[in-house]
């Protein structure tokens, strides 16, 4: 069995931004090369990875979707040597100044994210926060140089390595959302010795933080029968702290509202409560701000379940995940999985 | 190419009525095509080439609507108050010319606004010269775009409508150079962009094409005081399109983009727009999803009535389609 | 204006308010899925309810060359949603669950969860506030929703919460809550009834249509119909100016003035054949119709005609004052003359409705 913290660490320095996950994917698939009958790319880059099920033809389908891609800078401009860069998916602009980064441009090369000297900055700045469209990223080139190796376009990832923290957490970038590709393997890695009868599609998906890209695609071909879709959600810290948020290192975030399927929800919690994991009920009243709101309209719809890592300081390079919440999340879907047989859609119904 | 620009900037056609410029431009593609047919939101879907074996079924995604205004109001002296079909910015508007889909003219007037203040559509409205209601020809729900004859600067080029008739110009352009392809090439002059890249979303289930390109207007930044920080400009060549905030071009087809272009010594730019979106999201998101992309022509003062493209570029994205469609597409 | 008030018969203003009273927040539509379900099994000739929880109802024509129709009316209502139960005390933190002007909600009555427990959304006694804090809106994270302190764990985090407004009616209107779109549901009912048998009827009662028309994307999918009508409630903002001098110039749609057809919102633009349909039936039956402004706003029709390749749609309503709001008031007429309108429109559908392109 792998080490988690080591799996992790390994796709952590590997780069994936949303639309530019190759790096990434080449690291999954080669860990689920093992735990799959058959791994596929789709069209635009998720990776499908298919277990097949032990019972007769015609077997139903569970999808796992957890993406892959990560949030992060682009290039928009070089000047004397300098770049301006804009987002990919959402980041708080505050935290950029001084962040060390990674350009991937011909090659990959390290540098800084600074902040210009108050005089070169607008009046209006004062002393608080800078907007991205002023920061800029310093590679250490001559201009000539790095005109050769940066274009317009390039993606830019935060290069902040992993910390391990004390009882078993860990702190990096990204871990939204490897966390859960990681959870996703763990439970590949559990079903290798255990029966089920439906056949898996563990999907690392695509896009996620840009267009829910891979979230509308994948499940179009693979048509589940339900989905389960894993992601992090917001754990207890410093200003986060309202319903929103869960215990940190407590327990899996069980989804529940109009993205989730309310018989997915009994079924996740009941097998959490006889499992002894512990849990805690997710409350999302309108959107989960998952794949699932795209899993959930694809084609005639498919009922979806949310579980979630709880994680502080979300979308920061220092995003910190307790590895227990991982092991928990992986191990809850190996057995919901495996309890899956050929009654069990006739449990996912409306009204029973 | 001027003559046919001209003629599709100049043909009005707001989102949700267009088949005054789907007309002139089944008119302009006449027997280019092998087959063109209209689907159910009302895009021009024409078909060229037959797939070979290291080909692909390509589609290529130009815009035909633009915005306009709808009225939803005409008070007792005959003025007409309106809403928008698709981004407008009041600032834009005042003391625009307007055409409706009738024929009927108008000019757009404010009122009632406090000085200093920016307007909002809803201080605006339409005067076409009527002196009561039971006088205007106009009605609740009809349709008007903005009007301006279309402008030759010689390199330059001024018109209405750029965005996105001109994208439809290299279409048609490029559906009339291109000789032999490996691929099965469907040209979609898509409906309703402006407001939602509907036609595309629609066109593109229907195509079920093996890749994509959208063909659009991308803002330049090259005006003087560099309020769009962009590395785009006039002159530079077609625009590759890298990103925009509707969606990110799949990075193996920009390579490849950008390869063809080099070796055939076309000039481009790349571009990373961060506000505006095109059909490419609405053909990538496409059922199990298609790889997707976009050329661009720089264009500035976009959704005013004067937008400007370079001619040059024009020519250039042209021959740089021409050329992507030439050969097979090499996704590796 | 003198109005032509016909009453809806008693079967279906009873129907009308069972609809209304019951709680069906967005991803919780069980109590009309319920009675939806039970008003239509013996009419439709096929019902299913699908992932989303939609009720899909197929009323079969006879013969060949059948048009495809569908229908879409949404099932669920904007509400509120239980997110967390005070430490110290026996009150509820809430969400929003669809678009409610926060402004709406203190000093309500409410009903929670499956058994309707009644509780209310509490606001701070006036002699306790200041003349400045006045000038701010309450925010929704300082209400509660308190059912009373022997609530114990009656009440739990993810229950849904509405409005307790009971319907009535006052004269030739009718006050509910969420009589957007329990409208919609009942004409959908009482269409299928009256189902004409030279199409093939496709009626959706959607789910999720407040927080994102998801429900109705799935359906249209699966249905794969020839053209569809959103049947919705639509408000009219049909109150004086509070500048004398001014004229209302944003009514949307008015009172009394019957069915509102659509030509645009923000999520569709109408398919002009289909508008033309339906004016041409209300002309020749001699009903009164109106166009609603075109703006903002959007309906189920707005992801049914982007689905798949293309589903030329429509929608309509019976124009409601204060939609989301506790009390929605409509007029009886308004309502019984859009059931008129569509019923006789649908016997008017042929294929050759839709026959060449879309055009003006």
């Amino acid at each position: 069995m792998t080490d988690l913290l080591s799996q992790l660490k390994e796709m952590l320095s590997a780069s994936g931004l949303s639309g530019f996950e190759s790096p990434i994917r080449e690291i999954v698939r080669t860990a689920w090369e093992p735990l799959t009958d058959e791994l596929l790319v789709s069209k635009i880059g998720s990776l499908h990875g298919f277990k097949q099920g032990s019972g007769p033809d015609p077997r139903h389908r569970v999808l796992i979707s957890a993406h892959m891609d990560a949030i992060g800078m682009m290039v928009t401009e070089i000047r004397d040597g300098l770049m301006h860069v804009t987002e990919i998916g959402g980041l708080d602009h505050r935290i950029l100044p001084g962040q060390p980064v990674t350009v991937h441009g011909r090659e990959d090369l390290p540098g800084v994210v600074v902040q210009p000297p108050a005089h070169l900055l607008p009046d209006s700045v004062g002393d608080g926060p800078v907007e991205m469209k002023y920061l800029m990223v310093d590679v250490g080139l001559l201009p000539r140089e790095v005109q050769k190796k940066v274009r317009v376009g390039d993606p830019v990832s935060y290069a902040q390595a992993p910390l391990e923290l004390t009882g078993e957490a860990l702190a990096g970038h990204t871990l939204d959302n490897r966390v859960s590709v990681a959870a996703t393997t763990l439970c590949l890695e559990a079903l290798q010795s255990r029966h089920h009868t439906w056949d898996v599609w563990a999907v690392a998906s695509a896009q996620e933080e840009e267009t829910l890209g891979g979230a509308f695609t994948s499940p179009f071909d693979i048509r589940p029968d339900i989905a389960i879709v894993i992601d992090v959600c917001f754990a207890k810290g410093p200003g986060s702290n309202d319903w929103r948020s869960l215990p940190f290192g407590k327990g899996v975030g069980i989804g529940y509202g109009p993205n989730i399927h309310p018989a997915l929800y009994d079924a996740f919690e009941k097998k959490a409560k006889d499992l002894e994991i512990p849990y805690h009920k997710d409350l999302m009243p309108k959107m989960s701000g998952t794949d699932a709101m795209a899993v959930q309209i694809v084609a005639e719809g498919i009922p979806c379940a949310v579980l979630g890592i709880p994680l502080r300081y979300m979308h920061t390079p220092v995003e910190t995940v307790s590895l227990k919440d991982i092991r928990r999340a992986g191990r809850l879907m190996a057995e919901f999985i495996t309890d899956l047989d050929k009654d069990s859609l006739n449990q996912i119904q409306w009204d029973a | 190419m001027k003559s046919l620009i001209k003629k599709l900037v100049e043909t009005p056609g707001p989102s949700g009525f267009e088949y005054e410029i789907r007309d002139v431009i089944r008119q302009a593609i006449g027997d280019t095509a092998d087959e063109v047919r209209v689907d159910a939101l009302g895009s021009l879907i024409a078909r060229k080439g037959t797939k070979s074996p290291d080909g692909m079924r390509v589609m290529i995604s130009a815009h035909i609507d633009e915005i306009g205004l709808m009225a939803t109001h005409i008070d007792e002296n005959g003025f007409v108050r309106f809403t928008n079909i698709g981004g407008i910015n009041p600032l834009t508007c005042y003391g625009g010319r307007v055409l409706f889909m009738d024929g009927t003219r108008g000019v757009i007037g404010m009122d009632g606004l406090a000085r200093g203040k920016m307007p909002k559509l809803s201080d605006l409205f339409i005067d076409v010269g009527a002196g009561s209601k039971a006088s205007c020809p106009v009605k609740v729900g009809d349709v008007c775009g903005f009007e301006r004859p279309f402008l030759d600067l010689g390199k330059r080029m001024v018109a209405k409508s750029m965005d996105d008739r001109i994208a439809a110009a290299v279409a048609i352009e490029t559906l009339r150079r291109l000789g032999s392809t490996p691929h099965e090439v469907h040209f979609v002059f898509s409906t309703q962009e402006e407001v939602g890249l509907r036609g595309a979303t629609t066109a593109a289930y229907g195509v079920d094409p093996d890749v994509g390109f959208a063909v659009d207007v991308t803002v330049s930044g090259d005006t003087p005081r560099r309020s769009n920080k962009m590395a785009t400009a006039l002159g530079n060549g077609p625009a590759i399109k890298v990103r925009d905030a509707s969606f990110i071009a799949d990075p193996r087809l920009v390579d490849w983009m950008i390869t063809t272009a080099e070796k055939a010594g076309i000039p481009y730019q790349l571009e990373v727009l961060e506000k505006g979106g095109t059909d490419g999201r609405a053909i990538q998101l496409t059922r199990a999803g298609v790889p997707a992309s976009c050329v661009s022509i720089a264009c500035r003062y976009i959704h005013s009535p004067s937008e400007m493209v370079d001619s040059d570029d024009v020519e250039n994205a042209v021959k740089l389609l021409v050329k992507l469609l030439e050969s097979p597409i090499d996704l590796e | 204006m003198t109005e032509k008030i016909t009453i809806m018969d008693k079967k279906q203003l009873d129907l009308l308010e069972k609809l209304c009273n019951a709680t069906a927040v967005s991803g919780d539509e069980f109590e009309v899925r319920k009675i939806v379900r039970e008003e239509i099994d013996a009419v439709a000739d096929e019902v299913t309810v699908d992932a989303l929880g939609n009720v899909l109802a197929i009323k079969k024509g006879r013969g060949a060359n059948k048009v495809r129709v569908m229908l879409a009316a949404h099932m669920d209502e904007i509400g509120l949603m239980i997110v967390k139960k005070d430490d110290d005390d026996d009150l509820f933190q809430f969400e929003l669950v669809g678009g409610i002007d926060d402004r709406q909600l203190p000093g309500k009555a409410v009903l929670v969860g499956r058994d309707h427990l009644p509780g209310v959304i509490g606001a701070k006694p006036i002699h306790m506030t200041t003349k400045k804090e006045r000038q701010n809106k309450i925010k929704v994270s300082e209400m509660r929703i308190d059912l009373g302190p022997d609530i114990g764990d009656k009440v739990e985090p993810g229950d849904r919460a509405t409005f307790a407004t009971r319907f009535a009616v006052l004269g030739p209107s009718v006050c509910a809550k969420a009589l957007d779109d329990r409208f919609g549901v009942a004409i959908l009912i009482q269409l299928l009834r009256q189902a004409p048998d030279h199409i093939d009827l496709l009626a959706a009662f959607t789910v999720q249509e407040e927080v994102g028309l998801r429900g109705a994307r799935v359906a249209a999918y699966a249905f794969e119909p020839d053209m569809a009508v959103a049947v919705d409630a639509t408000p009219a903002h049909d109150l004086p100016h509070w500048d004398e001098e001014d004229e209302n110039v944003h009514y949307n749609t008015r009172l009394n003035e019957g069915p509102a057809i659509y030509v645009m919102d923000r999520a569709t633009i109408a398919d002009r054949r289909l508008v033309r349909w339906l004016q041409e039936t209300a002309e020749d039956m001699g009903l009164p119709f109106q166009l609603r402004q075109p703006g903002g706003g959007g309906t189920d029709a707005g992801v049914i005609h982007k689905t798949r390749s293309g589903i030329p749609s429509i929608s309509v309503s019976v124009p409601a004052r204060y939609a989301h709001t506790a009390a929605s008031i409509a007029r009886l007429s308004d309502w019984a003359n859009t059931v008129k309108l569509l019923g006789a429109a649908l016997e008017r559908v042929t294929p050759d409705l839709l026959a060449g392109e879309r055009r003006n």
